[in-house]
């Protein structure tokens, strides 16, 4: 345990200048008529690195996919501010993209005119944003599924072209919402072995929402613990694991014995949640 | 419809589906519950308890259908019609779309809009030809407005109801892979909204035949509606059916191909 070295909610290292994403006191209620207003979140404050892979972790209604469409400028952010180095967030914007839970492609567009849309729109010429649609096509080992629609893929290749998708246009900020949520258990472990390595030849920010312990360790550099009602981060971790992730790292030692302790902090927010609530 | 699913001539053939003559069969065996409508038709005329003046015989009727195909009169008739109820559809689709779409993404729109939709869309809109006589005469202008009326809502809705069932975070992926808020209607939402659309324009496509027919009753000194009233004042009841069934028979090819088209188009829906 000694090798965990837990960092305050508030990171004072200075790393506001290099900072991919800084939110500064974000506070975000759920306004419905007639209703008492919901605080989803609690005066979030956090840094995030250019390059590096943060994740937020927590129980259902923590807020946490609230904070990730925050910083895609998806809903309007109420009080605070969140600022990348395009500026303050005020819309989204191709420089932060996302893979949703859900997938969210286009079910009208087979999976190269899925991959080709955010490329044409960024600009890129006719022939570029072929020759990009069919290397990110191939890194997502999609090869040969090209001309298929989404109702014609399983889950798992649906969010591997969803991810393709985003990755062509190559955001500086990368945002994924739960995005192995509905994959099964080998998918999902294949997904996340995957997405790693490519965040490892193309470094970025990247902002990845989970519940899932395991999944959050596995791939970040840091890790939110966040708690619900109100949605607060209640420690932030670096996660001390070798660079390169794999096989073994799941059975290393740290891994863990990281998850063990990670799993403990976030069952307290779980059950200091369910208390709250009776 | 037969290309999805078991057709009746599963069943009967042992044919390779996709092949022309399964095809054939396939339709001939669908509508084979017609020759039951055809029996009943001429066992009622045969029996003698409707007379033959008001049911004719088919062949008589088939006759007439010639007669009047090969002097050109049911041609140009036909023609007059089918441009009236083209120009009243045409204009309803686009005007349809142009409401339904700006009801689901404005706000003003829809307080707008939305009660005048809710009032109209039960109210026949027949009852609106002696109106619509008075405004705009008895010329071309009032027919192509009464279809167009007909026509109008259930596009109006489809559109509406498509656009506003459009998966948000769809729009929210264009927008994040840099879509700006026009891209976002005419890329996002208008395909999305697709198969609601084409259905509203399905129902609005059967409304204009029926009011294009129901106005030339009322109004007109040409048409197949014209047609059918003065053969049937006329008492030439054989001519009058055969209008009659032509009529039918392109509105029923008029869905046959639109749906085709439709199939086509929402291929993207079929797994």
């Amino acid at each position: 345990m000694s090798a965990l070295r837990q960092a305050p909610a508030v990171d004072p290292a200075g790393m506001a200048g290099a900072a991919g994403i800084r939110i500064d006191a974000v506070t975000h209620a759920y306004r419905s008529p007639g209703r008492p207003p919901v605080t989803a979140l609690d005066r979030i404050s956090l840094d995030i690195g250019p390059t590096e892979f943060h994740a937020l972790l927590g129980p259902s209604g923590c807020g946490k996919s609230t904070l990730l469409y925050l910083i895609g400028g998806f809903i309007p952010v109420q009080d605070g501010a969140i600022t990348t180095p395009k500026g303050r967030v005020t819309a989204p914007g191709p420089e932060r993209s996302i893979v949703f839970q859900n997938f969210a492609l286009f079910p009208w567009k087979t999976v190269r005119e899925n991959v080709l849309y955010g490329l044409r729109k960024s600009g890129v010429g006719r022939e570029e944003s072929e020759a990009r649609a069919r290397e990110f096509i191939s890194l997502v080992h999609l090869t040969g599924f090209e001309d298929a629609y989404p109702s014609q893929l399983s889950g798992g290749m649906q969010q591997r072209a969803a991810i393709a998708r985003t990755l062509a246009v190559d955001p500086k900020i990368l945002l994924m919402d739960e995005p192995f949520g509905a994959l099964d258990a080998q998918t999902r472990r294949v997904m996340q072995e995957e997405l790693r390595a490519i965040w490892q030849r193309s470094p970025k920010t990247v902002v990845f929402v989970t519940h899932d312990v395991q999944e959050a360790v596995f791939l970040a550099d840091r890790i939110s613990i966040m708690s619900s009602r109100p949605g607060r981060i209640q420690h932030v971790l670096d996660v001390p694991l070798p660079k390169e992730r794999g096989e073994d790292t799941l059975e290393s030692r740290e891994f863990i014995q990281l998850s063990e302790h990670i799993w403990r902090l976030v069952r307290e927010q779980a059950v200091a949640a369910t208390r709250g609530r009776l | 419809m037969s290309a999805a699913g078991a057709g009746p001539a599963d069943a009967a053939l042992a044919l390779p589906r996709n092949t022309l003559l399964f095809k054939l069969f396939d339709g001939v065996l669908r509508y084979s519950p017609l020759l039951v409508l055809v029996a009943v038709w001429e066992g009622l005329g045969l029996s003698g308890f409707v007379s033959r003046q008001m049911l004719p015989d088919l062949g008589t009727i088939l006759s007439e259908f010639w007669r009047m195909l090969t002097g050109g009169d049911l041609l140009y008739n036909t023609a007059r019609s089918l441009s009236r109820s083209f120009s009243g559809l045409a204009l309803a689709i686009v005007v349809g779309l142009a409401a339904g779409l700006a009801m689901a993404t404005a706000r003003p729109a829809r307080l707008l809009i939305n009660p005048v939709v809710q009032i109209f869309y039960p109210m026949p809109k027949s009852a609106l030809i002696p109106v619509v006589m008075i405004w705009l005469g008895l010329g071309d202008a009032s027919k192509v407005l009464l279809i167009f009326l007909g026509c109008l809502l259930p596009v109006v809705v489809g559109a509406y109801n498509g656009a506003r069932g459009v998966n948000p975070f769809l729009v929210w992926s264009a927008r994040s892979l840099g879509a700006g808020r026009f891209e976002v209607l005419r890329e996002v939402i208008v395909p999305a909204a697709m198969p609601e659309i084409l259905n509203g324009c399905r129902t609005a496509l059967a409304f204009s035949f029926i009011l294009m027919v129901s106005s030339e009753f009322l109004i007109a000194s040409d048409g197949v509606g014209y047609m059918i009233s003065s053969l049937g004042d006329g008492g030439i009841y054989p001519a009058m059916f055969a209008v009659i069934f032509f009529v039918a028979a392109i509105g029923f090819a008029a869905d046959r191909v639109y749906s085709v088209i439709m199939r086509r188009q929402l291929r993207w829906r079929e797994a």
